[in-house]
C-alpha cells in the first residue's frame, strides 16, 4: 500500500464522521494547547527570573561580609560582624585575582535625601568607577563617578531614574542641581538608565557617590559592605570564587573555611536556585496540562476502537481482496496519528494564543519555545501512536470469515 | 487447475469437535462454470472458504494452480487471495460513500501499481461485468442492488483472478435482477473464459453453471453435469 492511498484512505475514513472526528480532534487541541500555554507561562517565569538576575551583572561574584562565628581568632569582632571587608582587600582581590576581570568595592547605606523641598529614603552607594561595568549599570544623561572623584573626594552623585522622579519629577534632567545627603551638599553630575528589575530590590531607585567621599563623610569609617568581582568568563566563577575565598582567608588570617568572616555568592548559583523553582512550576504546570492530554489520547482511542466494530466488515471484505495484517494496521494507525496530528498542529496554535492573551491581558511574561512546540508535536504523534496501537491491532487481528458476517 | 483431496474441517468448541467437512475430494478445470449446491449447514460455506484460501482445511490437500495452500500463514494466504482469487458475496461489501471506480480499484491498492493503471484496469472489468458508463462516478450506496452486485463482480474480475468465488450472489436480489447478475457470470464465463464457482442453496441458480456440485451433511454426494442448463440467449 502506497502512503498516497494510506492518505486517500485516512482522509475518506476522518471525513465520514466529521462530527465525531472533529470532538476527537477538540480533545487534543485542549490538550497540547494546555501543555504549550503551561510550558510558556512557566519558561516566561524563568526567564524574567534569569533576566532580573541577570540585570545586577553578569558572571558576578559577590563578597560580602560574614558573621564571626569562632571564639579566640584573630579577627576583631568587637567592630560588629558585618564589618570586616576594608579598601584594602578589594585591591588584593583586584591585583591577585587573575580571573576577575573587573573589582567593585561599595559601601551601601539608607539615607534620608533632600533636595529643593522633596525629600526621599533610600540605598545611598559609595562606589568606583568599574562600578558601572561590573554591575551592568548603564549611564543614561552626564557621567558616571570617575576614579578622579574618588581620589579627590568630590561631593558628586549620580541619580537613579526612580530617585530622580521622586525628587526632581519625571523627565526632567537634574544634572547640575545640588542634593543633600546626610546634610551635606553634593552635585548631580549624572542619571542612570532604568533597569526595570525588581528582583533584587529596585536597581533603580538609588544614590550612588564616590566611594571615599561615603567612607569620609558618610559613614565615617573605611570598611566596605561589598566587593563585586567580574569574572572574565562564566566558566571561570567558581575558580574566581575559590581564588576570593583563598585570597581573603589568608588576608584575614583564618585557617578554618568555616570560620570565615565573610561570605561569598555566586551568581551563577543564584541562577541555578532560581531555575530550580521556575523549571519546578513549569513542571508542575505542564503535568495537570498533560492530564488533559492523557484524555485527549484516550478520547482517540475510544473513537479508533467505535470505527474499528463499526467498520468490521469493511475490514473483512479488504483482507478478503488481500489485505494483510499489516496493511490494516497500518491503515488504523495512521487515521489515528492523523488525527492527532491536526489535533496537535491546531493545539500548537491554540496555546500560542493563549499566551498572547496571558501576556495582554495579564500582563505575565510568556515565552513559546521551539522546544515545547517540538514537545508537544511528538508527544501528540507518540499519543496517536499509542492509542491508536490497539484498536489498530485489534483490527488487523480479525478473522476475515468472521468480519464478513459481521451484523 | 483446482484439486481438493480428501479434505475435512472439524471446528472444537469445548470438548466437543464438529466435523463440517468430512473427506471432500473433486477437480475443477480452467474455465469451468461450477454450482455448489446445498442446503443450508451443508458445510458449503466452509468449503468456499477453503477455495477462496480465507481458511484452511483440518486435514486433506488443496492445490490451486498446482500450488498446495493447505499449509499457507495467513500473510501467504493474503497474497494468493490477492492475486488468484475474485470474491463476490451476497451483501455486495462495497464500501459506502465511496465512487464506483474507488471500490473497483480496491483490491489492487494492495498491489502497489500505479494510479493510472488502476484505473485503466478497473475501466475494463466494469465494461466487462456490464455496468453503464454513466455510473462508474457514482458513490456505491446511489446504486440500486443489480448494479452494486456488478460494482461487485468488476471488483472481483480487476485483479484478473484465477478464479471468481461467488457466495449467494443473488441471495439479496430480486428475481429478475438476479437474472442479470447470473447472465453476467454466464457471459464472464462464455466469452471471457473465467473460472466460476458460485454457492448456491437454489437450484434455480444452481442450474446457471454447467456442472452442480451437491453437498449435503459435509460431503459431496453428487456430481452433476447440467445437460438443462439455464442459458440467455442474448448473451451466448
Amino acid at each position: 500500500m502506497s502512503l498516497e492511498d494510506i492518505f486517500q484512505e485516512t482522509v475518506s475514513a476522518i471525513t465520514m464522521n466529521k462530527a465525531r472526528s472533529g470532538l476527537t480532534i477538540l480533545g487534543i487541541i485542549i490538550g497540547i494547547g494546555s501543555v504549550i500555554a503551561m510550558i510558556s507561562i512557566g519558561q516566561g517565569a524563568q526567564g524574567s527570573i534569569e533576566s532580573s538576575i541577570q540585570s545586577i551583572g553578569s558572571n558576578l561574584v559577590l563578597v560580602m561580609p560574614g558573621f564571626q562565628r569562632g571564639v579566640g581568632t584573630q579577627v576583631s569582632s568587637g567592630r560588629g560582624s558585618a564589618q570586616t571587608l576594608t579598601q584594602t582587600d578589594a585591591d588584593a582581590i583586584k591585583n591577585e585575582v587573575t580571573l576577575a576581570k573587573a573589582v567593585a568595592p561599595e559601601i551601601s547605606r539608607r539615607y534620608q535625601i533632600t533636595a529643593k523641598g522633596k525629600n526621599t529614603n533610600t540605598q545611598v552607594v559609595g562606589t568606583v568607577a568599574s562600578y558601572p561595568e561590573v554591575r551592568n549599570v548603564q549611564i543614561d544623561t552626564g557621567v558616571f563617578i570617575s576614579d578622579q572623584n574618588v581620589r579627590s573626594l568630590s561631593k558628586v552623585a549620580v541619580l537613579g531614574p526612580t530617585t530622580r522622579d521622586d525628587l526632581f519629577g519625571t523627565s526632567t534632567n537634574p544634572i547640575g542641581e545640588t542634593i543633600r545627603i546626610n546634610r551635606i551638599d553634593f552635585k548631580i553630575i549624572g542619571i542612570t538608565k532604568s533597569k526595570g528589575g525588581t528582583g533584587f530590590g529596585s536597581q533603580d531607585d538609588m544614590v550612588f557617590v564616590p566611594l571615599s567621599t561615603a567612607q569620609r563623610f558618610l559613614a565615617g569609617d573605611n570598611y566596605i559592605t561589598t566587593i563585586s568581582v567580574e569574572a572574565a568568563d562564566p566558566n571561570d566563577m567558581a575558580a574566581v570564587q575559590q581564588q576570593v575565598t583563598d585570597l581573603l582567608l589568608q588576608r584575614h588570617n583564618i585557617s578554618n573555611v568555616q570560620l570565615a568572616d565573610f561570605q561569598i555568592l555566586n551568581q551563577q548559583d543564584i541562577v541555578q536556585t532560581a531555575s530550580t523553582i521556575t523549571d519546578t512550576m513549569t513542571m508542575l504546570l505542564a503535568s495537570i496540562a498533560g492530564i488533559s492530554l492523557i484524555v485527549g489520547g484516550i478520547g482517540i482511542m475510544n473513537m479508533m476502537l467505535t470505527t474499528v466494530t463499526e467498520r468490521t466488515r469493511e475490514i473483512g471484505l479488504r483482507k478478503a481482496i488481500g489485505a494483510k495484517k499489516k496493511d490494516i494496521n497500518f491503515q488504523f494507525l495512521a487515521e489515528s496519528a492523523t488525527l492527532t496530528f491536526i489535533g496537535g498542529i491546531m493545539g500548537i496554535l491554540l496555546g500560542w494564543l493563549i499566551s498572547l492573551g496571558v501576556t495582554h491581558f495579564a500582563g505575565i511574561a510568556t515565552e513559546v519555545s521551539f522546544t515545547s512546540i517540538a514537545l508537544a508535536f511528538g508527544v501528540s504523534a507518540v499519543i496517536g501512536i499509542v492509542f491508536g496501537y490497539y484498536p489498530a491491532q485489534r483490527a488487523a487481528n480479525l478473522n476475515p470469515i468472521e468480519a464478513l458476517r459481521y451484523e | 487447475m483446482i484439486e481438493c483431496k480428501n479434505i475435512t474441517k472439524i471446528y472444537k468448541t469445548g470438548n466437543i469437535e464438529t466435523a463440517v467437512l468430512k473427506g471432500v475430494s473433486f477437480k475443477i478445470d480452467k474455465g469451468e462454470f461450477v454450482a455448489i449446491m446445498g442446503p443450508s449447514g451443508s458445510g458449503k460455506s466452509t468449503l468456499m472458504h477453503i477455495l477462496g484460501c480465507l481458511d484452511t482445511p483440518s486435514s486433506g490437500t488443496y492445490f490451486l494452480e498446482g500450488q498446495d495452500i493447505s499449509q499457507l500463514s495467513d500473510d501467504q494466504l493474503a497474497d494468493i487471495r490477492k492475486d488468484k482469487i475474485g470474491f463476490v458475496f451476497q451483501t455486495y461489501n462495497l464500501l459506502p460513500r465511496a465512487t464506483v471506480l474507488r471500490n473497483v480499484t480496491l483490491p489492487l491498492i494492495y498491489e502497489g501499481i500505479s494510479r493510472f493503471q488502476r484505473d485503466e484496469k478497473a475501466k475494463q472489468s466494469l465494461i466487462a461485468a456490464g455496468l453503464s458508463e454513466d455510473r462508474w462516478h457514482h458513490l456505491s450506496n446511489q446504486l440500486s442492488g443489480g448494479q452494486m452486485q456488478r460494482v461487485a463482480i468488476a471488483r472481483a474480475l480487476v485483479n484478473d483472478p484465477a478464479i471468481v468465488l461467488a457466495d449467494e450472489p443473488t441471495g439479496n436480489l430480486d428475481t429478475k435482477t438476479g437474472e442479470i447478475v447470473l447472465d453476467t457470470f454466464q457471459r464472464l464465463n462464455s466469452v471471457e473464459k473465467r473460472t466460476i464457482i458460485l454457492i448456491t442453496h437454489e437450484r434455480y441458480v444452481a442450474e446457471h453453471a454447467g456442472r452442480i456440485l451437491h453437498i449435503r451433511d459435509g460431503e459431496i454426494i453428487e456430481d452433476e453435469k447440467n445437460i438443462n442448463r439455464r442459458l440467455n440467449n442474448n448473451n451466448l
